[in-house]
C-alpha cells in the first residue's frame, strides 16, 4: 500500500510542476553566496545602478559589509549614499509620492524581491528590456510587460530590439560599455547580491544546518544501540523479573 | 489526603513530595506503570512527535512573540527584523514556520493509524473526540498565525477564509464583520488573530493535550492488531503484551525523535520555503488590500478541504453554491467526530477486516491526497471532474461505513499480539 501512495504521489507530481511553470522562459540562474568577489561587485552594481530609486530597507550597510568581507571603512568611502551611517539601512531619499508621481507607481523596495520572484525571474528581467517606442520611457520588457521602469543599464549592455513580433530573441542594435559576456556577468554579480539580500541569513544557516545533521547522524547510532539494547529485555521477556 | 494505597517513595525529600502531591504514583501511572503494547510499529511514532513539534511550537512562538510588532504598520518589518537583526532570530523563525507544516504531516499520519488500527472504537471514543478538538483548534491556530506575518499570503488567505462565512444565509455579511472586527481585514484583526494565536488557542490546545493524553491513559493504548492487551494479564495484573512505557517506548521514540529531527533540520536549514508550500513566495511582499495575487492558495494543509468547497458549484434550494461548499468542507470534517459510531467492524484493525474495507481505507487515503493537490492548483489547471469524485470518495468512505463495515468478511482475530 506503501509503494502504491508514492507510485500516486509522483503522478501527481506533473500537475504541480504544470501549476508553477512561468509563462516566460526563465533564463536558469544558480546563485553562488560563496562568491565575494560577486557578491561585492553585485553590491557595487546594485548602490550605482538601482539606489537612486530602489531601497533595500530591510539589509544594513554592515552587515553586507561583515557578510561579503569588506573593510568597513571601504563601504563607508565608497558604497554608502548619502549621509548614511554604516549600521544604517540602505534606504533611499526618494519619496514615494515623488516616486509615484514620475514612473505611475513607486519603484518597489527590493530587499526580497530574489524571494518573491525568484532569482532566475530577476536575472532574466535584468537582461530583458527592449526598445518600445509606445511606452513612456522608450523601452518595455519581456518578463514584466508594460514595467514603469526605464533601462537604465542601457549604458552598460547597449540597445536591444526585438528581432520580430513575438519577440523569442533580441538583436543588438547599437553596443554599451560592456561586451555580451561581461554584461551577462555584472547582471549575474548583481542578481547574487540581490538573492544574498532577500536571505542574509542563507549561509549561516547552511553552515549550520551541516554541523546540526552531523550531530544528529551520530545521535542516531547512539540512540538506536541503546534502544537495542533495553529492547533486549522485552524480546526475552526479562523485564518482568525488573520490575 | 487522596488516594492512601497509592505508591510514595521510602524516604527523604521525595517522600516528603509524596505525602503532599502524587508525584510518584503520577510518574508511575503515566511512565514507568503505563504499560503499553510490545507490538507498536512505525506508525506509532507520531503520537510522541506531536507533543514534541507543539513544544518545538510553543518555545520558538514565545521567543518571536518577544521581537514581533502585531501592527499593520509594523508587523511586516518586525518579521524582516527577527530574520535579519534578531541573533539566531532566523532559526527561530524558520522553526516555528516549518513546525507548522510538520505539526500538521505528524497529526496527520498518527490520525491515519487511527484510521487503520481502529483507535477510534470502543473504549477509547472519547480519546479520539478530544483528538479531533485538538485538530480542530490546529486548524484554527495555523490559521491565525498565518496572518501574523502580514504579507500578501497572508492577507488574502485570510480573507478567502473568512469570506466563507459569508457564504451563510442572513448572518452571513454580519458574521464576517464581527470575526474582522472591521469592514475589511486591517490591523484590529491582526490584534486579535495575534492574541488568540499566542495566548487563547494555545490554552485551550495544551488542556486538550492532557485531557488527550489522561483519556489515553486510562483506556490504554490501541495496538497494530487492534486486540486489548488489559483482557490478558499476569498474576501481578501486568497486561502480558504490556510493556512500561518507561523504559522501553521512551527510548524508541528518541529514535523516531532523532530520525524526525534529521528530515526536520534538512527543512528548517536548507528548504524553509518547503518548495514554495510552507512559505508562500507571495509573502515576502508586504500586505496590500488594492492588490489581489494571482492566485491564492491556502496553506497545504487546509487543501483538501478547500478543494471540498470549490468542488461544489450547483446552487441548491435557490442558496449560493458557495455556502453549499462551506457545508460541504464543514461536514468532510465533522465526519471524522462520528467515526467511531460509524464502523461497526466486529474487528478493530485493518488487519483482521476483509477486502471491502481495504479497498475502502485506500479510497480515501488516495482521494484525500487528491483532493490536497487539487485545493493546491488554480481551478483552471485540474480537470473539472477531479475534485467533486475524489469529494464523493472521501464521504463514501465514511458514510457507507456502516453498511460495509458490517457485511465485510472477517480474518480471526489472534488472543495475543503478533510481531
Amino acid at each position: 500500500m506503501k509503494k502504491q501512495f508514492i507510485a500516486l504521489l509522483i503522478a501527481l507530481l506533473p500537475m504541480a510542476v504544470m501549476a508553477s511553470g512561468a509563462k516566460v522562459h526563465l533564463e536558469p540562474f544558480e546563485a553562488n553566496l560563496e562568491d565575494q568577489a560577486s557578491l561585492q561587485n553585485g553590491m557595487k552594481l546594485f548602490v550605482e545602478n538601482c539606489m537612486g530609486c530602489h531601497s533595500a530597507k530591510y539589509q544594513r550597510y554592515e552587515r553586507a559589509a561583515d557578510d561579503l568581507g569588506m573593510d568597513k571603512d571601504f563601504v563607508v568611502e565608497n558604497l554608502i549614499v548619502g549621509n548614511s551611517k554604516i549600521g544604517d539601512h540602505m534606504t533611499i531619499a526618494m519619496s514615494v509620492e515623488d516616486a509615484s508621481n514620475w514612473f505611475g507607481a513607486p519603484p518597489p523596495d527590493l530587499s526580497l524581491e530574489a524571494r518573491l520572484r525568484g532569482s532566475a525571474w530577476v536575472y532574466t528581467y535584468l537582461k530583458s528590456f527592449y526598445v518600445d517606442p509606445n511606452r513612456p520611457w522608450g523601452v518595455n520588457n519581456k518578463v514584466f510587460p508594460d514595467v514603469g521602469m526605464p533601462n537604465v543599464l542601457e549604458n552598460m549592455q547597449g540597445v536591444q530590439v526585438c528581432k520580430d513580433e513575438h519577440c523569442d530573441e533580441f538583436e543588438l542594435v547599437k553596443a554599451g560599455t560592456m561586451s555580451a559576456e561581461e554584461f551577462d556577468k555584472a547582471m549575474y554579480d548583481l542578481t547574487n547580491f540581490m538573492t544574498y539580500i532577500a536571505e542574509p541569513s542563507k549561509l549561516m544557516s547552511r553552515d549550520i544546518g551541516t554541523k546540526v545533521l552531523i550531530f544528529l547522524a551520530i545521535l542516531f547510532i547512539f540512540a538506536y544501540l541503546l534502544k537495542k539494547e533495553f529492547w533486549k529485555d522485552v524480546k526475552s521477556g526479562s523485564w518482568r523479573e525488573k520490575h | 489526603m487522596g488516594n492512601p494505597n497509592r505508591s510514595k517513595a521510602e524516604k527523604g525529600l521525595m517522600r516528603w513530595v509524596d505525602d503532599r502531591l502524587p508525584v510518584t504514583q503520577a510518574y508511575e501511572d503515566h511512565l514507568s506503570k503505563y504499560y503499553a503494547p510490545k507490538n507498536f510499529n512505525f506508525w506509532y511514532f507520531f503520537g510522541s512527535l506531536a507533543l514534541l513539534v507543539l513544544v518545538n511550537q510553543i518555545v520558538t512562538g514565545i521567543w518571536l512573540t518577544m521581537s514581533y510588532n502585531p501592527s499593520a504598520e509594523g508587523a511586516f518589518a518586525s518579521v524582516e527584523y527577527i530574520m535579519r537583526d534578531v541573533e539566531y532570530g532566523w532559526l527561530l523563525r524558520y522553526l516555528h514556520s516549518s513546525g507548522a507544516s510538520a505539526f500538521f504531516v505528524v497529526v496527520y499520519l498518527h490520525m491515519f493509524r487511527g484510521l487503520m488500527y481502529g483507535s477510534y472504537r470502543n473504549p477509547r471514543e472519547l480519546l479520539w473526540l478530544f483528538g479531533m478538538a485538538i485538530y480542530l483548534l490546529l486548524m484554527a491556530e495555523a490559521f491565525m498565525g498565518y496572518l501574523l506575518p502580514w504579507g500578501q499570503m497572508s492577507y488574502w488567505g485570510a480573507q478567502v477564509i473568512i469570506s466563507l462565512f459569508g457564504a451563510i444565509p442572513w448572518i452571513g455579511e454580519d458574521l464576517q464583520q464581527w470575526i474582522r472586527g472591521d469592514y475589511l481585514i486591517s490591523g484590529i484583526t491582526l490584534n486579535r488573530f495575534f492574541s488568540l494565536h499566542v495566548i487563547a488557542l494555545p490554552i485551550v490546545l495544551l488542556a486538550l493535550v492532557v485531557l488527550h493524553i489522561l483519556a489515553l491513559h486510562e483506556v490504554g493504548s490501541n495496538n497494530p492488531d487492534g486486540i486489548e492487551i488489559k483482557k490478558n494479564k499476569d498474576e501481578k495484573g501486568i497486561p502480558v503484551d504490556g510493556i512500561p512505557f518507561h523504559p522501553y517506548y521512551s527510548v524508541k521514540d528518541i529514535v523516531g525523535v532523532v530520525v524526525f529531527l534529521f528530515v526536520f533540520c534538512i527543512i528548517v536549514f536548507f528548504f524553509p520555503e518547503g518548495g514554495g508550500y510552507f512559505i508562500e513566495a507571495p509573502n515576502f511582499e508586504p500586505a496590500n488590500s488594492l492588490k489581489t495575487p494571482d492566485h491564492i492558495a491556502p496553506v497545504w494543509y487546509f487543501t483538501p478541504f478547500y478543494a471540498m468547497l470549490r468542488a461544489v458549484t450547483y446552487p441548491l434550494f435557490g442558496v449560493d453554491a458557495k455556502f453549499w461548499g462551506v457545508v460541504v468542507m464543514g461536514a468532510g470534517i465533522a465526519v471524522l467526530f462520528v467515526l467511531p459510531w460509524l464502523d461497526r467492524s466486529p474487528v478493530k484493525s485493518i488487519r483482521y477486516k476483509g477486502m471491502i474495507s481495504k479497498v475502502m481505507l485506500a479510497v480515501f487515503a488516495v482521494s484525500f491526497v487528491i483532493l490536497g493537490v487539487c485545493g493546491a492548483l488554480p481551478a483552471a489547471d485540474q480537470p473539472a471532474w477531479l475534485a467533486p469524485v475524489a469529494t464523493t470518495a472521501y464521504f463514501v468512505f465514511f458514510l457507507a461505513m456502516p453498511w460495509y463495515s458490517k457485511i465485510d468478511s472477517t480474518k480471526p482475530v489472534p488472543e495475543r499480539v503478533t510481531g
